[in-house]
């Protein structure tokens, strides 16, 4: 397994290579001219010069080899430096990939945006992973039951609804029609500023996160509900549950330990493939709610051709991806002992 | 004959229904069987005749709904089992009457490791520690002749052949003990050599620890060498009850004399095609009330699609379920 491990992670190196390079040139097809967005007054031989003290006059290949020298030697050796305080080589006087429209750091304003996107986001996954897999448990138990045509219906309208429209119905409803003063009342747009210090503030943290979480985790867990009940079923009409039952063993050990822990494997893997998306953000709540995440970013970065940072966040995300298939496929080795990795 | 109570299981006039969406399957009608102990009884019939559904049905093994059992009585040991609390149904299922079933690639969890799976019934039943119910693992897998038992307890299934999952499934029937094993079709899914070997294996258990059996079966072959009775199945109901000898030289039921008759012969002349019966068993939407083999029987006469045959003793604790005398050619005097 360990050495599975090892010769996957190094297989990892070529594949995101070949990755940033297709980002690399992507983008540098892209019809964008980061100085489009200055105002016109500017005289087309001063757009010239800002164009070159960006570095986009050299050829293709150099500008390639330059962000590569950048991204994988100079801003890795800058995290150690403000993480960990470990000094390689010239620390304070290191290039730093800029965004062309704020000028400060890449690598600093994602990182400042991580944890109001993991706040929300990941909860929401949290949420889906902890209410979906009951849910689809119980309904491939009770196949056909209320419950299970209940949860059919809810999983429907999950997929079915987008979130922009659940969003606003949820803002509509709890944010103007039920009085702000009213315990039920949630505030509509999400303050980042706002800090944890004491349980009034945690609980205010709550309510603001209570309405993108609800969105997002509605969406995923029709998802993933539907996966696990399939899964289930899958997995109650075998022998083995025969046998097991045949073994005088409860219903509850039956269903909880011999058909969940098979049922869990392929859904293990979607979770896991699923955690990528987390960082990418949810574009569509993050804007409804005003959640400041890297889904905003990504956006403001298209909308301003800011070439650097979405080279930056789309790589990362393909790291992520990469990463997550993974561990998808480690755990499922560890889930099933008839695979082995050698 | 034995005394009755002196029986481990006896099982009178069982009906189990399925209801499906295109309306009722009578899967079982009014099977009587008992069961002495130490006895090996052999079920035959051909696929969907109801053997299965029947052994199911005495430890609620099967779905329910849409099962369902409509009548009859189960005595296990002098108590009704289909009286019983879902508690002591439990206790019955693997502590007292164990099962092995058709397919072992299938039937074992391919997640959980054999020493775990043998000992669930361990400790669940005799309520062994953790320590103790593996020393027992290990004395079970050396009972039904797993070499290095030790170690094995920690492979998995898939770790493991055919014969030797089949082996593990009899290690985790026969764990606690039980009064009666209910094999059903256990070699039918092995190759030949295989199948010889679980025979082997299952006479010399039977040997040592003296369990009843009931197992069932679609090859006679395979009855002839180790039943001491056996009951013929057809359409959900017992056609022809007698010991194994008498059943082999004195086939009563046309059903039976037929099943015999596709069996190839080891000498003499044989036919260029095997024989079969013509036609196929019935799919049953209603309770029988005519005899379910007319219409492939080459005997029947009108009776036989009138009314429906009880089963009549003919002497040496031989019973038959027909309206046709085989000794005259004719009807039956009953």
């Amino acid at each position: 397994m360990l050495n599975y491990t090892i010769r996957r992670l190094i297989f990892a190196i070529p594949t995101l290579l070949f990755i940033s390079f297709i980002i690399f040139i992507i983008l540098d097809m892209a019809p964008n001219d980061p100085t489009g967005n200055l105002p016109l007054t500017i005289p087309p031989e001063v757009r010239q010069k800002i164009r070159e003290s960006l570095g986009l006059d050299a050829p293709m290949y150099i500008r390639y080899l330059l962000w590569c020298n950048q991204f994988f030697i100079n801003e890795p050796l800058n995290m150690l430096h403000q993480w960990f305080g470990w000094c390689i080589g010239d620390c304070e006087g290191r290039l730093r990939v800029e965004s062309w429209i704020t000028r400060s750091p890449v690598v600093d304003s994602i990182v400042e945006r991580m944890p109001q996107t993991l706040w929300v986001v990941g909860m929401s996954y949290v949420v889906s992973i902890l209410v979906a897999v009951p849910i689809g448990v119980i309904s491939a138990y009770k196949q056909y039951s209320w419950f299970d045509q209940a949860g059919t219906l809810v999983s429907m309208i999950g997929f079915a609804v987008p979130t922009f429209f659940t969003g606003l119905v949820l803002q509509i409803v709890f944010s103007t029609m039920i009085p702000s003063d009213h315990w039920a009342w949630l505030p509509s747009k999400y303050n980042t500023l706002h800090e944890v210090t004491d349980w009034q503030s945690f609980v205010y943290q709550m309510r603001q996160m209570a309405m993108p979480v609800t969105v997002l985790a509605l969406y995923n867990m029709a998802q993933l509900s539907r996966f696990m009940r399939a899964s289930m079923l899958d997995n109650l009409s075998q022998d083995y549950v025969r046998t097991a039952r045949a073994k005088g063993l409860r219903e509850r050990t039956v269903v909880l330990v011999h058909v969940l822990r098979n049922s869990l494997i392929p859904v293990v893997t979607v979770i896991a493939l699923g955690v990528p998306t987390i960082f990418g953000g949810a574009i569509i709540t993050e804007q409804i709610f005003g959640v400041n995440g890297l889904g905003a970013l990504l956006i403001i970065g298209i909308q301003g051709a800011d070439i650097p940072l979405v080279q930056t966040l789309t790589f990362i995300f393909a790291v992520l991806i990469v990463l997550f298939n993974l561990i998808a496929d480690i755990l499922y080795g560890l889930l099933d002992p008839r695979i082995r990795y050698e | 004959m034995l005394d009755q109570n002196a029986n481990v299981l006896d099982v009178a006039n069982l009906k189990t229904v399925f209801n499906t969406r295109d309306g009722m399957v009578h899967a079982v009608n009014g099977v009587s069987f008992s069961l002495a102990p130490g006895e090996l009884l052999g079920i035959v019939g051909e696929s969907g005749s109801g053997k299965s559904v029947t052994m199911m049905s005495l430890l609620k093994l099967l779905p329910m709904p849409p099962a369902e059992i409509q009548g009859g009585s189960i005595t296990f040991d002098g108590q009704d089992v289909r009286a019983m609390s879902e508690d002591r149904l439990r206790r019955l299922r693997g502590g007292e009457i164990g099962f092995i079933f058709q397919d072992p690639m299938t039937s074992l969890n391919p997640v959980f490791n054999v020493g775990f799976q043998l000992m669930e019934p361990l400790r669940v039943h005799m309520g062994m520690s953790k320590a103790a119910a593996r020393v027992r693992a290990k004395e079970l897998l050396e009972l039904v002749g797993i070499p290095d038992a030790e170690r094995r307890l920690k492979d998995f299934p898939h770790q493991f052949s055919g014969g030797m999952r089949q082996r593990v499934m009899i290690a985790i029937a026969l764990a606690c003990d039980p009064k009666v094993l209910i094999a059903d079709e256990p070699t039918t899914a092995l190759d030949v050599t295989i199948q010889a070997q679980i025979l082997e294996l299952i006479k010399d258990l039977r040997e040592k620890l003296g369990m009843a059996i009931i197992w069932i079966t679609h090859d006679l072959g395979v009855v002839a060498e180790i039943a001491d009775r056996v009951a013929v199945m057809y359409a959900g109901q017992i056609v022809e009850h007698a010991p194994v000898k008498e059943l082999f030289r004195n086939p009563q039921h046309p059903y039976t004399r037929a099943l015999l008759e596709t069996l190839p012969k080891v000498e003499g002349p044989r036919n260029e095609r095997l024989l079969s019966i013509e036609g196929q068993p019935p799919s049953l939407s209603e309770a029988p009330s005519t005899c379910e083999f007319a219409p492939r029987c080459k005997y029947a006469f009108d009776k036989c699609r009138t009314d429906n045959p009880a089963r009549i003793e003919v002497g040496n604790s031989h019973d038959v379920a027909c309206w046709w005398d085989p000794t005259t050619g004719g009807p039956r005097d009953a």
